[in-house]
């Protein structure tokens, strides 16, 4: 028996594509929108919340759709549930500013144009991070951040099964 | 005491007489390229298991007139292994000694004929990141007070036929809800020069992938029990896919093994280490999250293929069953044939 001087390279056979598959709305889609900043209140207890938007077909969020209104301490407040109660390495967060929010400032501080536009991109980046990740998604408090009117802290921590 | 003795000789102290090693066939075996161990390529005669090894030994005295006195002169033929965090200890699984000249004198410079016949070389030559692998003839003229010595390293290469049995590898993987897919690899068992074919199919796609590719890992792996450590090295990266594929997709892959630098699998040498390879399919999201899934493969090595007259075949046939020793079977197996 001779031995073939050329390795058969041909592919391996494969089952053809359905076309709803193929032409159809991906499985993955999800896509969060942080916008529209709003600084509520007046003097030392001014603060600013974004609106958060969300959009997805993924089975495991119980809302396809869902806009909610969030503060940087609640974005701050999901890091730490997360950090806390799953194994995943949390990305950070835009910078807490600190220094902005001492007196005699010559700008706004922390309500600063620029400086709101940039911590609302940063929140932006972070959320969508984590909202992608498979072992977030299966935690109750993300699923609070993004889809429940407003956050209750005494919540019970745990897992969400599909 | 001996080692260092020996080393003595490399300064040429007292050196009076030179001793070299030629081999028979130098003219017609083959070289190959063989990586030391701080990495450079150097040229090496190739031997196969069973093949003799033969050759003459030249003593050179420097002084003519200036006899040699000497103790005996002796060839070795060693194939040992090396640990390199435990240098003094060499594991020899191959010790053939020819003794050349009983003690005495040698007024003039001399040749000696040496044979090593049908030698058996079990493993194949390796220089790793932690473990070497050699086989060397060693030619030792001994001495009252220093030995002179030379070595001389060869390559050995172990062959075999195709596998009787080689299944391909197909399996299902993921993370529940998140990432299905099956992966198939057409074979488990690729020689040297092979081509990996293959095809990942997703099943359920609920993530954003960015890209995925396929890695070839080598572990090298010395010592045993709890002491055991592996060195992981990734030989090879390639893209096979770039963009989001979506449910009941497949994409090929076609990976020519020839372009990479690898050995045959090497398990459990002696009981003194192993080489194995491993494919790695690595799927990255667009987070640069990463997916992935390793699989053993066997890596061996084919022989040229070697047309052999009927009369040359005979030849060699007689030869194994001359002298006391009969050969085994199996060194003639493992020459590819056609």
């Amino acid at each position: 028996m001779s031995e073939a001087t050329v390795a058969d390279t041909r592919r391996l056979n494969s089952k053809p594509q359905d076309l709803t598959d193929a032409y159809g709305p991906p499985s993955n889609f999800l896509e969060i929108d942080v916008y529209d900043p709003q600084t509520i209140g007046v003097g030392r207890n001014r603060f600013t919340t974004y609106e958060v938007r969300m959009r997805t077909n993924l089975p495991i969020f119980k809302l396809k759709e869902s806009v909610v209104r969030r503060r940087y301490s609640d974005f701050e407040w999901l890091k730490n549930e997360l950090e806390r109660d799953s194994k995943i390495v949390v990305p950070p967060l835009p910078g807490k500013a600190l220094k902005r929010q001492l007196p005699f400032r010559g700008d706004e501080g922390i309500f600063e144009e620029s400086f709101i536009e940039e911590r609302r991109a940063g929140l932006e980046q972070f959320i969508n991070r984590i909202a992608g990740h498979p072992l977030a998604q299966n935690e109750r408090c993300l699923h609070m951040f993004l889809q429940d009117e407003s956050i209750d802290r005494n919540y019970i921590p745990g897992k969400v099964r599909q | 005491m001996h080692l260092f003795l020996r080393n003595m000789s490399f300064f040429g102290f007292g050196q009076t007489a030179e001793i070299d090693i030629v081999l028979n066939d130098a003219e017609t075996r083959k070289k190959v390229e063989h990586k030391t161990e701080d990495g450079k390529k150097d040229k090496y005669f190739l031997f196969y298991d069973g093949e003799t090894v033969s050759g003459k030994v030249n003593v050179t005295l420097k002084t003519p007139g200036k006899r040699l006195e000497h103790y005996g002169i002796k060839i070795e033929f060693v194939g040992q292994i090396e640990l390199y965090y435990d240098r003094g200890n060499h594991h020899e699984f191959v010790s053939l000694v020819k003794d050349l000249a009983r003690p005495g004198e040698l007024s003039q410079s001399q040749t000696f004929d040496f044979e090593f016949t049908h030698v058996e070389k079990p493993y194949e030559s390796y220089t790793g990141q932690n473990v070497k692998l050699r086989y060397f003839l060693r030619a030792t003229i001994s001495r009252r007070l220093n030995d002179i010595s030379k070595e001389m390293d060869i390559v050995v290469q172990t062959l075999c036929t195709y596998p009787e049995i080689n299944s391909s590898i197909k399996m299902e993987v993921g993370i529940e809800d998140c990432l299905h897919i099956e992966f198939e690899y057409n074979k488990s068992k690729y020689h040297l020069r092979d081509v990996i074919v293959g095809k990942i199919y997703f099943l359920l796609v609920r993530i954003k992938i960015k890209h995925m590719e396929i890695d070839i890992i080598k572990r090298e792996t010395t010592g045993t029990g709890p002491s055991v450590y592996h060195e992981n090295d990734t030989i090879a990266k390639y893209e096979i896919m770039d963009g989001a594929p979506v449910r009941g997709e497949s994409i090929p892959i076609r990976l020519f093994l020839a372009g990479y630098e690898m050995t045959p699998t090497m398990r459990d040498i002696n009981k003194k280490f192993s080489v194995r390879y491993y494919l790695n399919l690595v799927l990255i999201d667009e987070e640069e999250r990463r997916y992935f899934k390793q699989q053993e493969i066997t890596l061996w090595r084919k022989g040229d293929i070697v047309r052999r007259s009927m009369s040359q075949q005979a030849t060699i046939a007689a030869q194994r069953y001359e002298g006391s020793n009969p050969e085994p079977t199996s060194a003639q197996a493992k020459e590819e044939t056609d």
